[in-house]
């Protein structure tokens, strides 16, 4: 989950009209000047007191970002980003608190329900005062409890700056380099925060995860950072965002995770993306330019991604796995909706380079409106993979004749002993399978949920319980006025 | 990307100082349309320069080795003395071809037969002279169908001075199959060759291409192939290549189906150093119909780059792909498969598969089939994998008494025949089956050059003509 303090922001936009005006002034000493510079990183860096290692992390990712061109391989197509008219750090603000329910955009709360999020969880979403923040300080503290009983280090990163100096030290760019790509140098260059996990040898973290529920909760802001680490045997389920409509008035995100797992130990991470998406004209939302990688660094390890996207204008994301240990799974579950003028271009990479490695891909691209939905996905298998195995499936489905669906997977194999299967199909809703439903007395648009539903099982099954429920009743309503 | 100008290659150079000096010449048998064109596409390419690993199409092929070689352009006239054919003496029983021949670039034929005009109204023969006497219909179709995409294809259009042409007028349908040979004798070399191949409505053509080498010297062959079939029309074409391991050919093909035209091709590579096969479909009328088959038996360290390119850009039309690869030793393949579906082009129906083997640790394999597809009436599939014999099958071979070489041996041919079955002149499927079989023994090197004598071993091969003399 982002925050709440931004869900505040969209809906003070729709209710109070004269309210933002007024507040953009009074907090301008908390914000970097506009643009990015050499000052702009010294800024954020000495505004949030960080130690000169990682100012010199920071600078050397800003030269090399400014050595790189933007990349422009992506089927997407956007106007180009002006890096110097965006504000790179603006300080958590107090918002005002709305009285009660009854002054949220119906339209919101309506989604709300359909979501079937309770109404408690509704006004803390919404950011209603009410008790419900009570609520959640106890659910905190509970929480606090818990991970502290099993030395599970769970806080902001900058916290762990902080706390655990050493640690960020050892891991922090070590999966995605600042050197990776474009929007990995200037995410590592001006990153406001993000979470750091940590979980000790042998623990099995008892509850899911997530940074909706974090401690601390701060806004992190547009320039995420998560670093999650399992030591040996450990296990860790962990969720970042979540289904309800987030918008932000952020045009550009570039966020980084990394992961990395030791002998046996298992990480399971769940997203779900629900940023603007833009009008139904194709004005405004999201650019989302992520870069995630996970590192199967012990034996045995494994790490599963599991994606349901259905928001911002723009996905760039490729959640990947390197399989450096013997015996190490990666998995990618992912579910793409991209609806009126949406684009996402996501997929995932395997590379294996351990003996007996496994890696498992399904991805279901779901495309409506005028919208554009790519797979992009590279599985290489390095010379000494002995016994790789991989299994691709990435299925499209068109709703709509003036969608695309997209599929580019690069295979790359460089051992005889390797066994890697891709498949693909696109195809729309069969008329059978809608006029069954529908003389059933299903109408059209809810037989579409829930075709689309049933299309999207293999990877819906794979989200924790509460969330899967959500995301089922996400889909519909993403794709909610897409039928003609 | 790509924007940055590199350095120059020694090639790139003697190219565009072999372009200046010797441009009348070159230009000799142009139609005006084709001078203009060679002038504009000399400036591309030195805008350009060569295709290089940045490029996405050009990513897993790498042909700096080539760039780097000094090779000569040779664009003499070779006074004819003996025909190809009788020197590549293609007695498959029951194949009756008629043979085309392209010696380093030039059509070559005697005189009288540079370019013939049958019975039926079919046209054949060399390109250059087909310039002089049918300008209308050369400048119809020169050019219009391959799109200049990349250095090489600029660089062909501004260079190519001679090739095949074929016309086959409306409701004509060819008996004989055609056989295009392409061979280079002398070393050293860089060819850029041009073919033209026209098929009016209803015609019908079964044209045989071969590359082979005559000799080890290195090379470096440029093709273009544009290939136009009008309405109803139905083509089976045939690609053969057979080279040393020192010879880079790249092979662009282009063809433009009009409504209800049939394609099919079968894409043969068994040797080469470098092959590179670029097919380009644009189905460009409705109802078009094709079939794209490859198979390829690579080893040492040979490289092999097929790139299929499938444009529906109207409804109704049907694709099929399948390639499918054996890699040896330190060989690499590429298969690039791409299938474009333009919006409105719905009922399409768009399928795409790439196998592959590999045979040892060291050979390797990239494949990327690609979908683009922009309408929603339409049933796409690709599917793509690297994997190994099946050890159940040589189990079950082995435990009936085959000894395991014979049964790997059963077993990577059953694979390849999927490719092999569709070839429909009977003869040449014998000939390229023993072929196969001959390829997969290792008995079959390029010293047996023209692969067609291949079904009857034990007739005598001919051989000891002295190529130099020619």
């Amino acid at each position: 989950m982002r925050d709440e303090k931004k869900n505040k922001d969209v809906l003070e936009e729709v209710t109070t009209g004269e309210y933002k005006y007024g507040f953009v002034t009074d907090i301008e000493s908390d914000q970097a000047a506009k643009g990015l510079t050499e000052d702009t990183v010294r800024f954020i860096s000495k505004k949030k007191n960080e130690p000169e290692w990682l100012l010199e992390f920071r600078l050397k990712a800003y030269r090399h970002w400014l050595t790189l061109e933007e990349p422009d391989w992506a089927l997407l197509h956007h106007p180009p980003i002006d890096y110097q008219d965006i504000i790179y750090y603006s300080a958590p603000r107090p918002k005002k608190e709305l009285e009660n329910l009854d002054e949220i955009d119906p339209e919101l709360l309506d989604t709300f329900n359909k979501l079937g999020i309770s109404l408690e969880e509704q006004k803390r979403l919404s950011g209603v005062a009410v008790d419900a923040v009570i609520d959640s300080v106890s659910v905190k503290t509970t929480f606090q409890d818990t991970l502290a009983k099993h030395d599970i280090i769970f806080c902001s990163i900058s916290d762990a700056v902080k706390n655990h100096p050493d640690l960020v030290k050892k891991y922090l760019g070590t999966v995605v380099p600042y050197t990776d790509n474009y929007f990995a140098a200037l995410n590592s260059a001006v990153f406001s925060d993000g979470s750091f996990c940590y979980i000790p040898k042998g623990v099995r973290c008892p509850i899911e995860l997530s940074t909706y529920f974090r401690i601390n909760a701060a806004n992190t802001g547009q320039f995420e950072r998560t670093l999650l680490i399992a030591d040996e045997g450990a296990y860790v389920s962990y969720l970042e965002g979540c289904t309800a409509p987030m918008r932000d008035e952020n045009q550009l995100h570039a966020a980084i995770v990394e992961i990395v797992t030791y002998d046996d130990a298992e990480v399971k991470y769940s997203t779900v993306q629900n940023w603007y998406p833009g009008s139904k004209e194709g004005k405004g939302g999201i650019y989302n330019f992520v870069t995630k990688r996970g590192l199967c660094k012990g034996r045995n390890s494994k790490i599963s991604w599991t994606q349901v996207e259905t928001g911002s204008a723009i996905t760039w994301k490729y959640p990947s796995c390197i399989l450096l240990g013997d015996n190490s799974v990666g998995e990618f579950y992912s579910v793409a909706v991209t609806n009126n003028y949406q684009q996402a271009d996501t997929g995932t990479k395997m590379i294996h380079i351990g003996k007996n490695t496994k890696s498992t891909i399904i991805s279901k691209g779901i495309s409506a409106g005028r919208s554009n939905n790519s797979y992009r996905g590279l599985v290489r298998v390095s010379k000494n993979a002995d016994n790789a195995r991989n299994y691709s499936q990435c299925d499209s489905l068109l709703l709509g004749d003036k969608c695309g669906a997209h599929t580019f997977p690069y295979i790359k194999t460089g051992n005889d002993t390797a066994i890697v299967e891709h498949e693909a199909t696109t195809s729309k809703i069969s008329d059978d399978q809608l006029f069954y439903c529908q003389q059933r007395g299903i109408d059209k648009e809810k037989a579409i949920g829930l075709i689309v539903n049933g299309y999207a099982k293999q990877v819906l099954n794979k989200l924790p319980m509460e969330f899967a429920v959500e995301a089922q009743k996400l889909l519909a309503i993403t794709l909610e006025g897409s039928v003609g | 990307m790509g924007k940055i100008k590199k350095t120059v290659y020694p090639l790139e150079e003697i190219l565009i100082r072999h372009f200046s000096n010797h441009f009348e010449r070159l230009s000799s048998h142009d139609i005006p349309k084709v001078t203009k064109m060679r002038r504009e596409a000399m400036a591309a390419f030195q805008q350009t320069g060569f295709p290089h690993k940045k490029m996405e199409n050009w990513r897993n092929t790498d042909m700096e080795g080539v760039y780097e070689e000094e090779l000569a352009v040779f664009d003499r006239e070779i006074p004819f003395e003996k025909a190809l054919s009788e020197i590549f003496l293609c007695e498959v029983h029951g194949f009756e071809a008629r043979v085309l021949s392209v010696l380093n670039g030039s059509f070559y034929s005697s005189e009288e037969e540079k370019l013939t005009v049958d019975k039926n109204g079919v046209i054949v023969g060399s390109l250059a002279k087909a310039m002089q006497e049918y300008p209308e219909l050369v400048e119809k179709y020169y050019g219009e169908i391959m799109q200049q995409t990349d250095g090489f294809k600029s660089l062909n259009t501004a260079m190519a001075a001679d090739g095949v042409f074929i016309y086959v007028p409306d409701n004509v349908e060819v008996e004989n199959t055609f056989q295009i040979i392409n061979i280079l004798n002398k070393p050293k070399l860089v060819i850029n060759v041009r073919n033209l191949i026209i098929l009016g409505k209803n015609a019908r053509l079964r044209l045989l291409h071969c590359d082979d080498s005559v000799n080890h010297h290195a090379g470096f062959i440029n093709k273009v192939s544009e290939t136009y079939l009008g309405e109803n029309a139905e083509l089976e074409l045939y690609k053969l290549q057979n080279l040393n391991n020192e010879t880079a050919l790249l092979n662009q093909t282009a063809i433009h189906q009009s409504a209800n035209s049939r394609l099919k091709v079968n894409v043969l590579s068994l040797n080469g150093g470098l092959i590179r096969n670029e097919i380009t479909d644009l189905m460009n009328g409705e109802g078009a119909w094709s079939d794209i088959r490859g198979l390829y038996l690579m080893d040492q360290q040979q490289h092999i780059d097929n790139q299929v390119f499938v444009y529906h850009n109207m409804p109704h039309c049907n694709s099929n792909q399948l390639f499918k690869g054996i890699l040896d030793n330190e060989a690499t393949g590429v298969f690039n498969g791409y299938i474009y579906v333009a919006r409105d082009a719905q009922q399409t129906n768009a399928f795409q598969r790439n196998s592959n083997i590999l045979l040892t640790k060291t050979a390797q394999v990239d494949t990327m089939p690609h979908l683009e597809i922009y309408a929603d009436d339409v049933k796409c599939s690709h599917g793509a994998s690297v994997g190994q014999l099946d050890n159940e099958a040589l189990f079950y071979l082995m435990q009936r008494g085959i000894p395991f070489d014979d049964a790997r041996m059963l077993l990577l041919y059953a694979y390849a025949d999927a490719i092999i079955k569709e070839i429909s002149i009977s003869a040449l499927r014998i000939s390229i089956e023993d072929m196969v079989k001959r390829r997969l023994r290792g008995d079959l090197s390029i010293c047996d050059r023209c692969v067609l004598h291949c079904s009857n071993p034990a007739s005598p091969v001919i051989f000891d003509i002295d190529l130099s003399k020619i």
